[in-house]
């Protein structure tokens, strides 16, 4: 998706092959395709029920596709499910943390989780990025939204995930706070992460993105390279998208 | 090794967590306390026939504090999506499952461990033996074993407070009837002799109860 994707020695960190995932009669994802080389960012979008969570749910190994193949650094999903899940970090709509303990005490377990050497320290690194050292022994039920967002980070970035995948990061943050998060996100290991996000901001996606893809009722209805897309082009194609769905 | 560290951080994580709060323990405790109380208001029997009765008394007040508690166990994870969490973590659903379910027992034995000194006050029966202990401990094995993978279940659907015990009980009640039947044994003053057949059958529902929802739990919590 990236510059150096269009050579093809760059290894690829997410490959997917005919992904589907049906739930009873719904059919969530139908055939996903997907390349994402070694340090590119990606971003999905599309509306509301398009199947982006689902994707990066079954990406994350939390749920199982109903058929298709998922390579993650080379290594199949389906048979090595621990081993891919040490290489992944996930934000979700949720903070996946525990309101009753600490910011420290979540970050513990964790790492715990995790078997993250030397946690004392890398908890200690985490909470300096996000900034939340002076709140480590506060619990978290007494932080605001944006403040368990930077911890819900801090617990992805916890394992030095290779890939980071964030799932409607922005959802009830405002501008300077998004700011915030990507600045962190794109501060640590600047490079050499891959990250696939889904959003609904087209100005952000194409200021940190290197590709595109737009997502409508589990199918992929369009992709390119973000270098190739101007904010209203991208606009235009979503609604073309959208739109063609529709009728 | 690391499957025992990981199902440690879990149970771990869930007592600190209650030991904040205290929200099951007191519930459960006051529920369970509640139970013997009114049982001994209601019952005035002669002590031959108390010594008939009181094991029922002591399992009733064990199954249904059990299955307060264990309403609970799953709530923790659900609130910010946790249960999520966990599943992305590079660990086996199975040690997700046996690291709830230890919590779990902690709670249960804690709870055992202040109602039956009180059921012996209340009820003036020397309840406070070795085996009586061990019949509570291997029931209160299976009955958490077997109550995890339902609280899971259960944690997804609305009328979850229902769906626990109406699932859960029937499958359980083995346990309880030899539950009750080897303390009765108990306190009419049988010793281990008479314990062996029940002790037998406790320890067997124990095994099965821990295999199966060990297997089972990875498609629980999946789909």
């Amino acid at each position: 998706m990236n510059s150096a994707a269009t050579s093809p020695s760059v290894p690829l960190a997410v490959e997917t092959s005919g992904l589907v995932k049906s739930f009873g009669h719904y059919t969530a994802l139908r055939g996903i395709d997907l390349k994402v080389p070694v340090g590119s960012t990606l971003a999905v979008f599309g509306p509301n029920g398009a199947g982006k969570t689902t994707l990066i749910k079954i990406l994350a190994s939390i749920m199982r596709p109903t058929s298709g193949k998922i390579l993650i650094e080379g290594l199949e999903l389906k048979d090595n499910a621990e081993r891919v899940r040490t290489r992944l970090g996930l934000v979700a709509h949720q903070s996946y943390l525990y309101g009753n303990l600490s910011a420290w005490e979540n970050l513990d377990f964790y790492a715990r989780m995790y078997g993250v050497e030397d946690r004392r320290r890398r908890i200690g690194e985490v909470l300096e990025l996000v900034n939340m050292t002076s709140r480590k022994h506060d619990r978290l039920v007494t932080f605001s939204r944006g403040m368990q967002q930077r911890m819900a980070l801090a617990r992805a970035l916890l394992h030095k995930p290779s890939i980071l995948l964030l799932d409607e990061p922005e959802t009830g943050l405002d501008q300077q706070a998004l700011g915030a998060i990507w600045d962190i996100i794109k501060s640590e290991e600047a490079g050499r992460r891959t990250i696939i996000f889904t959003s609904h901001s087209f100005e952000r996606a194409l200021a940190v993105c290197d590709g595109v893809v737009i997502l409508e009722r589990g199918r992929i209805a369009f992709k390119a390279q973000s270098c190739t897309l101007s904010l209203d082009g991208l606009k235009q194609k979503y609604q073309e998208c959208t739109a063609a769905v529709k009728q | 090794m690391k499957f025992w560290s990981r199902v440690a951080a879990i149970a771990w994580k869930d007592v600190v967590s209650e030991l904040r709060t205290r929200e099951i323990i007191f519930s459960v405790l006051v529920f369970a306390v509640l139970v013997l109380v009114i049982f001994n208001f209601a019952f005035d029997l002669a002590p031959d026939q108390m010594l008939q009765i009181v094991p029922g008394i002591l399992w009733v007040a064990f199954a249904f504090s059990g299955v307060l508690a264990l309403n609970r166990a799953f709530i923790p994870e659900k609130e910010e999506n946790c249960l999520e969490g966990l599943m992305g973590c590079p660990v086996g659903r199975e040690a997700i499952y046996v690291g709830k379910a230890l919590g779990s027992l902690f709670f249960m034995v804690l709870v055992e461990a202040v109602i039956l000194p009180v059921f012996a006050l209340l009820f003036n029966i020397a309840v406070l033996q070795l085996e009586v202990i061990v019949v509570t401990l291997l029931a209160t094995i299976g009955f958490v074993a077997v109550g995890t993978i339902f609280s899971a279940l259960a944690v997804n659907t609305r009328a979850r407070e229902m769906v626990l015990p109406i699932l859960f009980l029937p499958i359980i009640t083995p346990v309880i009837i030899s539950a009750v039947k080897a303390s009765s044994l108990v306190l009419v003053g049988s010793g281990w002799g008479g314990l062996t057949s029940w002790l037998s059958i406790l320890a067997a529902f124990d095994v099965i109860f821990l295999v199966v929802p060990f297997l089972v739990f990875p498609y629980v919590i999946e789909e």
